[in-house]
């Protein structure tokens, strides 16, 4: 747990219009640490995690992965807005799964987990059939690879969208609200797979309603409320015993 | 614990009860009730019989009428397959799909400009739209054939020049005047298409790290085209008959072909008559092709795919075959 943190946020703002959704979020994200961000909805934990790979950009702070500013390029005191191909090329090394799966619907499982290496990095279809096999078989659906994403249930898409995520190689690895949109009974299956991933040192800034989750597997927890921070520490200590009242409030709705 | 199923796989004395599950078996749930199939009188559609006795009556009305009308049949039949005749047919076939091959790639092209960032392409792309959906094709046409008028030679510097009148021959004025209107029609139907595309599937794209063209052309164009084929299928059958108009400029497709014959031999309704049987040949030869793109478009956009209609007569025989056992 040494060196840079991996993502580094000071005093980052971002609005739609003249709704005003991020208002100065300020937070360091270790290397190898499970990051989890709760909160109501509408607190503007999944605007800030899209900020992290630039699907949003932000309009103030600064925001930077892995020691590199998101989005932008500082010489001197000035900024330059990135191209879009050096936008592209600074996600590849950020996987993202949404609430949604949005697995790509025209493709097997297989190459929904192919595509990225094959098209983006270049590789050859064998190397990265073989990688797409492995992992798939990590998150236990070997025996689906070549069923499109209708053919599969809710928690099925979602392993594949993590192995799609995965078959980048990605240093960190973005959850937004993974298990949000699956049935109960399916959600064990979707955070077993998180579970292993976190084990294996991978970062993770997970967005979850999880608290069993972020209370077991992650070493950082933040409570964010109308676009700010309002408490942060170990999931054991927020959750267990919160200092602030709208975390209390929140906390006694859904634990 | 008396009427709850248990979890325990070897299952152990679960519950006793009307519905109780198989004793010492592995199944858990508890096993279906047999029932007794419903059979009712079913709901007699009285006003379709006599609709349809209408509707049949007219058409034989409609049929008679044809047949004792002053028409040489037997002239039709004569010349349906005519050397000069099926030569047309070739070349509306050939125009129809060349002109709608061109306006395919134009479609996609303008659609992708107008939907880009770029002011400028998108622009160039809503003014190429406005002026070739706003005129009409039989205008375009003749412009086209005029084209001499304006430019007297071609001259692409070093590379090619020619007299305008040389290149402009009748299938370069044709595939010109049908392609370049058709390509903006496909462009506000590719346009349809492309924002058809959930939102998510290009924010994947992108999270994943792949760029703009790529996301278009392997993630965004392919789901689109499940909204893109059946209107497409729709303006090529169009297409086959519109092509009917580039007889104005002197090219030689099945309809001037006809009307050549009909002219000199006296025959115009007859070899009306085989230009509209030949037309109608061609869009149900295409219409059966459409249907069979649009299930192949359809691939992971549903769990099953519809039966064709082959499938669907095989299963209704299966089922009446099945049906006395059924229900003995």
């Amino acid at each position: 747990m040494t060196g840079q943190p991996m993502v580094k946020a000071e005093g980052v703002h971002k609005s739609y219009g003249a709704a005003h959704i991020l208002r100065g979020i300020d937070l360091e994200v270790r290397s190898g640490e499970v990051f989890c961000l709760v909160g109501p909805s509408g607190s503007g934990k999944s605007t800030f995690l899209r900020c992290i790979n630039h699907l949003e950009r932000i309009d103030g702070g600064r925001l930077s992965v892995d020691g590199r500013l998101v989005g932008y390029r500082q010489q001197g005191e000035r900024l330059y807005e990135l191209k879009d191909s050096e936008v592209a090329a600074q996600r590849r090394d950020i996987g993202m799964v949404f609430q949604r799966f949005n697995l790509f619907p025209h493709m097997t499982a297989l190459a929904n987990v192919m595509e990225a290496p094959v098209q983006v990095k270049g590789e050859t279809k064998a190397v990265a059939r073989e990688r797409a096999q492995r992992l798939l078989d990590r998150v236990g659906l070997s025996d689906r690879m070549h069923n499109y994403p209708s053919q599969l249930s809710g928690g099925q898409q979602q392993r594949v969208a993590i192995a799609r995520a995965l078959a980048m190689e990605p240093k960190l690895m973005l959850f937004d609200e993974p298990t949000s949109a699956l049935d109960p009974e399916l959600v064990g299956d979707v955070l077993d797979v998180m579970r292993d991933l976190a084990e294996s040192g991978m970062t993770m800034i997970v967005v979850t309603h999880e608290m069993g989750f972020a209370r077991e597997v992650g070493d950082s927890l933040v409570f964010m409320d109308g676009g700010v921070v309002v408490e942060s520490g170990h999931p054991r200590d927020v959750l267990g015993n919160p200092q602030h009242d709208r975390t209390k409030a929140f906390l006694s709705k859904v634990l | 614990m008396t009427d709850k199923i248990s979890k325990d796989p070897a299952g152990g004395p679960a519950g006793s009860g009307p519905s109780a599950t198989p004793p010492g078996g592995p199944a858990k749930l508890p096993a279906a009730v047999p029932y007794q199939a419903i059979k009712a009188v079913p709901v007699r559609h009285y006003g379709r019989w006599i609709s349809g006795v209408v509707v049949v009556a007219l058409l034989g009305w409609l049929v008679y009428a044809f047949s004792q009308g002053n028409i040489i049949w037997d002239t039709v039949w004569d010349k349906l397959f005519d050397a000069s005749i099926i030569d047309g047919l070739a070349n509306t076939v050939l125009i129809s799909i060349a002109s709608m091959a061109l306006g395919l790639v134009l479609g996609i092209v303008f659609a992708v400009m107008r939907l880009s960032k770029n002011p400028v392409t998108g622009a160039v792309a809503w003014l190429y739209i406005w002026f070739f959906r706003g005129t009409p094709v039989y205008v375009q046409l003749l412009v086209w054939f005029n084209l001499a008028l304006i430019f007297e030679y071609i001259n692409l510097g070093p590379i090619y020049k020619n007299e305008t009148v040389d290149v402009m021959q009748p299938f370069m004025v044709a595939l010109l005047g049908l392609g370049l209107n058709e390509g903006a029609y496909m462009a506000e139907i590719v346009r349809a298409g492309i924002q058809s595309v959930d939102e998510g599937q290009t924010e994947a794209a992108h999270a994943l790290g792949m760029s703009q063209t790529k996301t278009m052309r392997r993630i965004v164009l392919p789901q689109a085209m499940r909204v893109i084929v059946p209107p497409t299928g729709n303006e090529f059958i169009n297409m086959l008959k519109t092509s009917s108009l580039v007889s104005a400029v002197q090219y030689t497709e099945v309809l001037r072909a006809s009307s050549n014959i009909g002219s000199t031999a006296g025959a115009v309704m007859e070899m009306l008559f085989v230009a509209s049987i030949w037309y109608l040949a061609l869009t149900s030869v295409f219409s059966v092709g459409q249907y069979y793109l649009e299930r192949r478009f359809a691939r992971g956009s549903s769990r099953s795919l519809p039966p064709t209609p082959w499938q669907r007569v095989r299963t209704n025989l299966a089922t009446f075959k099945r049906s006395p056992e059924a229900t003995a």
